[in-house]
């Protein structure tokens, strides 16, 4: 019964089949069908978006100078990477070039929002997939504190402190309110963790809720406010001001200092909290090495951070840039966002209809045109589907591929392209944490890999915020204090037709902007998302995506609690709110939550 | 007269997404709350968007609160209602189909987890028509209560000990909550698909 895909995967939907919808603790919806062998292995899986979006619907006829300023509430957790996105498409397009100091002030931005989207991830999001919070209430206080005492030197860990929070911790399960802690699977036997190990877990989930709001005041710094930071085409909107306290806003010594200590704090929390709560999980789940996926075979990065302004070169951007196919480590294959063969979007199993259903379309001629059809052998009514038929359209999500190949995007990725490079700055740390958990390489290629790699990512992303803060001070102290060109800033410079693209590295992978300008207005524009790369549907050939391909092969506990698929697919940061929209064109809510 | 210490902190909060009509409401109200109303240097009025737990810190720093929202009561659209207290997270809860649900949800318990929940909270939302046209405007029956939702929070803030002042001057577009062509006015203008 089984078929096998182009990409290498083994499909068998004889089995029984499960269904969650929505899976909890994400932006927006996700459901995730998948059939079970007789041994509750997972051996053939189904990710459906049940949202719809199209941005060009709202930007067509605007000024593209406007378009960060939308994009940036496509979503509440990407703001400011929609943004950066955005203003770098239109600069591409109208040959619009940044001073150094945009560039150094636009990447502290964007790591800044790596580091607080990783971390918030991975305590808020992720942890409780590892973690069982109501074990924590059985733990020995002292043995607790032994255990944090010895893999970090991080203060809040004597024997009364881990008592006060799970005192603390006892009284806000007494109340009744789990509050964040509901829909938990706790007891499950695939949570590993011994109950010292769960408390200091839980203490620091409460401890990074406490300081991930610091982290964002650089945001607000730079940003001139948040929620919302401010973004210029041309540069960034913040005046320099460095010698006194000037203007409302004005970017002054006494403001880079505050970034700068932020920085500083923000790395020591990383490197002894996130860092060592990290390896010590690891530690417990060096045998659950399933969720690998499509990672061992094929990866791609746009890159990002550029070293120089206006410099999107493979050489110039810190975060790697480049595909990876059919696991050949050894060839790294460039990206180019213009090339009309390279980035396309496929609707056969998606519900949207394209003038043919089989051919791919470059983002520069995207259409987003809803065609809600379901397949012949879905089961159910149209407004509550029990089963999908992953044979028909089955996702609001359309298929993105490179050169017609699937790829998992993200942290994970990013690491895996870094290591092939050779890049000693992401090479060495994997190499440390691995040799340290006495794993083989090949480990990388899992969920715990992903969630590995994105720790050891946000280390990284701290420690160049410090880099471009510290280029920007000398610069700055150096007279230097432009931070935008405007020389183009009028319609009249710019071109009847231009188009362009933008890119970054979002947290969760690579995200890109397409736009086409006519007459000083929007003509058409495509954000291809990272969570379309990761949860696309199967193309026209039969790929399957990253979140599809990562569920093959896992082994369940058991399947009326599927901790097992929310632990993978929340391994990927994955973020429906911008690739989709919530209900049908029917008006029907299509979510139901239930696990069949 | 009281010491500006001494006066409670009060947050204003709008959340929702203005790209999905009807979601649109929370902003919109706080929007226009700002453009027609000074306050005083303790009242935060705040365009929360669609953030989640980046708004822990606002209202662990808030002694009141007052939130704006789309909600579904399951009322006739375009119904007001206020809701104060621990009734506000069931309300939230309640909501089916908003992308920020979890986000405010979560915020709260978030707050609560901590130990800083704000001492009062007030919710005042708004029976949504429609939250389903992408890109499209909020609806003549969700519009009109914007007004009545801002005399509503006017109200709270007068109890609360800082009544909002009509402004004498209109407020320059610069000083506006939401600028860049995503203010209401400019918004939907060009809301429906071309």
């Amino acid at each position: 019964m089984a078929v096998q895909t182009p990409n290498g995967f083994s499909l068998d939907r004889s089995g029984r089949r499960i269904v969650i919808d929505p899976l909890t603790r994400i932006e927006g919806h996700l459901r995730v069908e998948a059939n079970l062998d007789s041994d509750n292995v997972i051996r053939n899986a189904v990710s459906s978006g049940t949202m719809w979006r199209g941005i060009e619907v709202i930007l067509r006829g605007r000024d593209p100078r406007d378009a960060w300023a939308f994009t940036e509430r496509i979503c509440g957790v990407c703001t400011g990477t929609h943004a950066l996105a955005s203003v770098r498409a239109v600069e591409n397009a109208l040959g619009i070039v940044i001073p150094e100091n945009a560039n150094s002030i636009r990447n502290i931005m964007q790591l800044c929002l790596l580091v607080h989207d990783h971390l918030v991830h991975f305590y808020h999001l992720h942890a409780l997939d590892w973690v069982d919070v109501v074990s924590a209430l059985n733990a020995d206080p002292k043995s607790t504190s032994a255990l944090a005492q010895s893999i970090s030197p991080w203060p809040l860990s004597s024997p009364g402190y881990f008592r006060d929070f799970q005192i603390r911790l006892n009284k806000f399960f007494g109340s009744g309110q789990l509050g964040p802690f509901k829909n938990g699977y706790w007891g499950h036997p695939a949570y590993k963790l011994p109950p010292e190990a769960n408390l200091m877990a839980v203490a620091h989930y409460m401890e990074a809720l406490d300081f991930q709001k610091e982290i964002v005041k650089i945001q607000a710094i730079y940003g001139g406010k948040n929620p919302h930071p401010n973004w210029l085409v041309g540069g960034v909107p913040c005046a320099i001001n460095i010698d006194r306290i000037g203007a409302v806003g004005a970017i002054n010594m006494e403001r880079l200092n505050i970034v700068s200590s932020i920085i500083a704090r923000s790395i020591e929390f990383v490197e002894q909290v996130y860092l060592p709560d990290i390896a010590a999980i690891c530690s417990f789940y060096k045998d659950w090495l399933h969720g690998g996926g499509l990672s061992s075979k094929s990866v791609m990065s746009y890159g990002d951070i550029p070293e120089n302004a206006n410099d999107c070169s493979a050489k110039s951007l810190k975060l790697p840039r480049g595909v990876i196919l059919n696991g050949n480590l050894k060839e790294i294959l460039p990206i180019d966002h213009g090339d009309p063969e390279q980035i396309q979007e496929f609707v056969a199993h998606s519900w949207y209809k394209y003038p043919s259903d089989c051919g791919g379309l470059h983002p520069w001629d995207g259409i987003t045109e809803p065609s809600f059809k379901l397949g012949p052998e879905f089961k159910g009514s149209k407004t509550d589907i029990k089963e999908l038929d992953e044979g028909g359209k089955y996702s609001w999500i359309k298929a993105p591929r490179w050169r017609g190949h699937a790829v998992e995007v993200g942290p994970l990725a990013r690491y895996i392209i870094g290591y092939a490079q050779g890049k000693a700055e992401f090479k060495d740390p994997a190499e440390r944490l691995l040799k340290r958990l006495n794993l083989p390489l090949t480990a990388l290629f899992s969920t715990l890999g992903r969630t590995a790699a994105r720790a050891l990512e946000c280390q990284w992303a701290a420690h160049q915020m410090r880099y471009f803060q510290d280029k920007l001070v000398v610069q700055l102290k150096a007279g230097n204090t432009a931070t935008a060109d405007v020389s183009r800033w009028r319609p009249e410079s710019w071109r009847k037709e231009a188009k362009g693209y933008g890119f970054t590295e979002a947290p969760r992978g690579a995200l890109g902007h397409w736009i086409k300008i006519k007459d000083a207005k929007i003509d058409n524009y495509q954000c291809v998302v990272p969570t379309t790369w990761n949860g696309s549907p199967r193309d026209s050939k039969g790929n399957i995506g990253a979140f599809e391909a990562s569920l093959i092969g896992t082994p369940m506990a058991d399947p009326q609690r599927p901790l097992e698929i929310l632990r993978t697919i929340h391994s990927f940061d994955p973020c429906l709110a911008c690739s989709t929209h919530v209900m049908s064109p029917e008006g029907q809510e299509m979510a139901s939550v239930k696990v069949r | 007269m009281l010491n500006p210490k001494d006066k409670k902190r009060i947050l204003v909060l709008g959340i929702g997404n203005i790209l999905w009509a009807d979601e649109g409401f929370g902003v919109r109200v706080v929007e226009e709350l700002h453009s027609r109303y000074a306050v005083d240097n303790n009242v935060t009025v705040l365009d929360g968007g669609t953030q989640g737990l980046y708004l822990v810190s606002f209202l662990e720093q808030a002694d009141c609160v007052v939130v704006f929202d789309a909600i579904d009561y399951g009322l006739p659209p375009g119904q007001l209602e206020l809701v104060r207290d621990d009734e506000v997270p069931k309300f939230t809860g309640a909501k089916k189909v908003s992308l920020h649900q979890t986000g405010f949800q979560e915020v709260l318990s978030a707050a609560d987890f901590l130990g800083r929940r704000p001492r009062e909270l007030a919710l005042i939302g708004c029976q949504p028509l429609d939250l389903e046209t992408w890109g499209g405007p909020l609806t003549a029956p969700v519009r009109f209560q914007i007004g009545p939702a801002i005399e509503l929070a006017c109200k709270l803030l007068a109890q609360w000990g800082s009544p909002a002042k009509p402004r004498g001057a209109p407020l320059p577009a610069s000083e506006r909550l939401l600028a860049n062509n995503i203010d209401h006015a400019n918004y939907e203008m060009r809301a429906q698909p071309v």
